[in-house]
């Protein structure tokens, strides 16, 4: 920093330009976040007649109490935890068998396996197509698997993942475990995967993020109510505007039930963004890790 | 099963040395042979009259008719408009704000400020689509949201932003600059936190000023990244996604938001004309397997990258 006293005039005006457009962009990102919170614990009437611009007004957590008594958040939240934990279980064990395979130079027919598996990035069957083979010819329609098997495997990550067992595990650690007698899946279990837990936790927040945040599968595939995800329920709530079913109560009128919704709303954008929320420092960091493991590739 | 390269002998004795890994690749290969390529066998509706007591291999022959039809259909301008148009937006807007994004970030010297601006920037990326159309509505709405309330503040109208097709680019475009712009500066941030100290130090030692500094090493160096992945970013300019544009489309805005994809859906899933919108689907699919080849073409021969 010792150049800093010796800047020029024009370097000082340069600086002073970046902190100054980088700071109004960090608060145009900003300001959104807080005033969904703060218009979750408001009076909905100081939202609709605009009171409201940054902090709380007559703080009340009402909109919570009537999220909270909604079944179908509760049903939304348990379902996606469900398809949370079993999807990204079977992610995990399925990408680190196909990358561990095709990471190892001695395994036969790796590169036409390769080529079989991109493929799949740049053609598939199409929604319908594929609508119509997995609800007639394999029975995945309206249950537990069609949330969980189709995204088994996500291409990239199996190809990010190869990439750090060819790099990160080196060659001589297998080698000497084969020597000692240890079969393949043994080497695996015992030698690679305790050296692969970066690579792990990535893929996990990768995997676990997507099934969080997805809501296309339950659109097309699902069909009964009681096993529809969070962000069904959410979607329902917030773009249907299937509201006033949901905050109506005996005696209470319609404009009463309109501003009900109307706080509820931003209620709910948070209670379904909580586990984001409290796992987001573990999450970025995984993510920005993933990408850069990804660009050693790309 | 492929035969050996190495002579006829070399892949059964991998096999019996090697034998668990081809039990460990057997759930991976059956995975991607019934969930990604069985469907593939199920596109032959496209060229047929598809009846659910016929089954897919049952159904009739009928040539290219539901093509035609699509070709003829007074919605396929539109559709393909929509969807080009609105990738084309995306490029032209989204896609230079993360390297210019990344360009100040790197300049930034102090830690904590530098750790702020990402974790904030990077924060709307993790949200749903859902969570972000739902508050994209929100503060959007005529009635009670925040942007007409500022409106109405200033004396204004209040605009009906969701239902005005015009707008529906914008608020797109706009809402995933928002949501998306931290994130896919990591990439970037990266290259030049890559870049050789010397380089600067050198360029100081010249009298060359911050400004300069930026034009002549900053900005060169991510040149070779940005072509990458703008041509990428070309080569699915027909491959708009489905989920958020359906989310934010309703009656109203139908002439600018319908797409191809969501016009699959529509015709196939609602209207259930299986395979129509299954002519459809593939039209879209292949010319996406096309322009994906000619790009990663291009890619090759000007950055010397590809994907393959």
């Amino acid at each position: 920093m010792e150049h800093a006293k010796s800047a020029s005039w024009g370097d000082r005006i340069y600086d002073i330009s970046i902190y100054t457009i980088l700071a109004i962009i960090m608060l145009g990102t900003l300001y959104p976040l807080l005033y969904i919170v703060s218009a979750s614990f408001s009076d909905p009437i100081s939202i609709v007649k605009g009171e409201l611009w940054l902090l709380p007004k007559h703080i009340t957590l009402n909109s919570y109490e009537k999220v909270f008594h909604n079944p179908d958040i509760w049903m939304g939240y348990r379902n996606s935890l469900i398809y949370l934990v079993v999807g990204t279980t079977i992610n995990i064990v399925m990408t680190t068998m196909g990358a561990y395979v095709l990471s190892r130079k001695d395994f036969k027919g790796r590169y036409v396996l390769v080529l079989f598996f991109t493929f799949t990035l740049l053609f598939n069957g199409g929604l319908i197509p594929t609508y119509l083979v997995y609800k007639n010819m394999l029975g995945l329609y309206n249950n537990l698997w069609v949330m969980v098997i189709p995204s088994a495997i996500s291409v990239w990550n199996l190809i990010i993942m190869r990439t750090y067992f060819q790099t990160a595990i080196p060659d001589e650690i297998q080698e000497a475990a084969f020597i000692d007698g240890c079969s393949n899946i043994r080497t695996l279990t015992s030698v690679v995967l305790p050296l692969s837990m970066p690579i792990i936790a990535v893929m996990t927040m990768y995997y676990g993020v997507a099934h969080w945040n997805s809501y296309f599968t339950a659109l097309i595939y699902l069909n009964d109510h009681w096993r529809l995800p969070l962000q069904m329920v959410i979607r329902n709530i917030l773009i249907q505007e299937d509201m006033s079913a949901m905050a109506g109560s005996e005696g209470e009128s319609l404009v009463e039930q309109l501003l009900m919704a109307e706080g509820m709303r931003y209620a709910v954008i948070v209670v379904s963004s909580i586990p984001m929320l409290l796992l987001y420092p573990l999450v970025q960091k995984h993510f920005v890790k993933g990408v850069m493991m990804g660009a050693v590739k790309g | 099963m492929t035969s050996g390269s190495e002579g006829g002998i070399a892949l059964p004795r991998s096999i019996r040395k090697n034998w668990d890994l081809y039990l460990l690749i057997l759930p991976v290969v059956i995975y991607f042979l019934l969930i990604k390529y069985l469907p593939m066998y199920g596109i032959q509706i496209a060229f047929k009259d598809f009846s659910a007591a016929k089954g897919i291999w049952g159904s009739d022959w009928v040539g290219m008719k539901h093509f035609v039809r699509f070709f003829n259909n007074y919605q396929f301008w539109t559709l393909i408009k929509n969807t080009v148009g609105i990738s084309i937006f995306q490029i032209l807007l989204a896609f230079p704000l993360p390297i210019f994004f990344a360009l100040l970030v790197n300049e930034v010297r102090g830690k904590w400020f530098k750790k702020s601006v990402q974790s904030i920037t990077f924060m709307p990326h993790f949200l749903s689509t859902v969570v972000l159309v739902g508050t994209v509505m929100a503060f959007l709405s005529p009635s009670t949201g925040l942007v007409n309330n500022v409106i109405r503040a200033f004396g204004g109208e209040p605009i009906y932003f969701m239902t005005e097709p015009g707008m529906f680019k914008f608020i797109y475009v706009f809402s995933d600059i928002w949501q998306n712009m931290g994130f896919s500066s990591v990439l970037y941030i990266a290259v030049l936190a890559g870049i050789d100290k010397h380089l600067y130090e050198a360029a100081m030692i010249d009298g060359a000023s911050k400004l300069k500094r930026l034009i002549h090493i900053a900005i060169p160096c991510l040149i070779p990244t940005a072509i990458i992945m703008l041509i990428f970013q070309f080569g699915s300019i027909m491959d708009v996604g489905f989920e958020k544009i359906y989310l934010m489309q309703n009656d109203l805005n139908r002439t600018s938001s319908s797409v191809i994809s969501t016009y699959v859906y529509e015709i196939g899933l609602l209207g259930s004309q299986y395979s129509f919108s299954a002519a459809v689907g593939l039209f879209n699919s292949v010319i996406n397997f096309v322009l994906i080849i000619i790009v990663n073409q291009t890619a090759k021969r000007v950055g010397g990258t590809s994907l393959w």
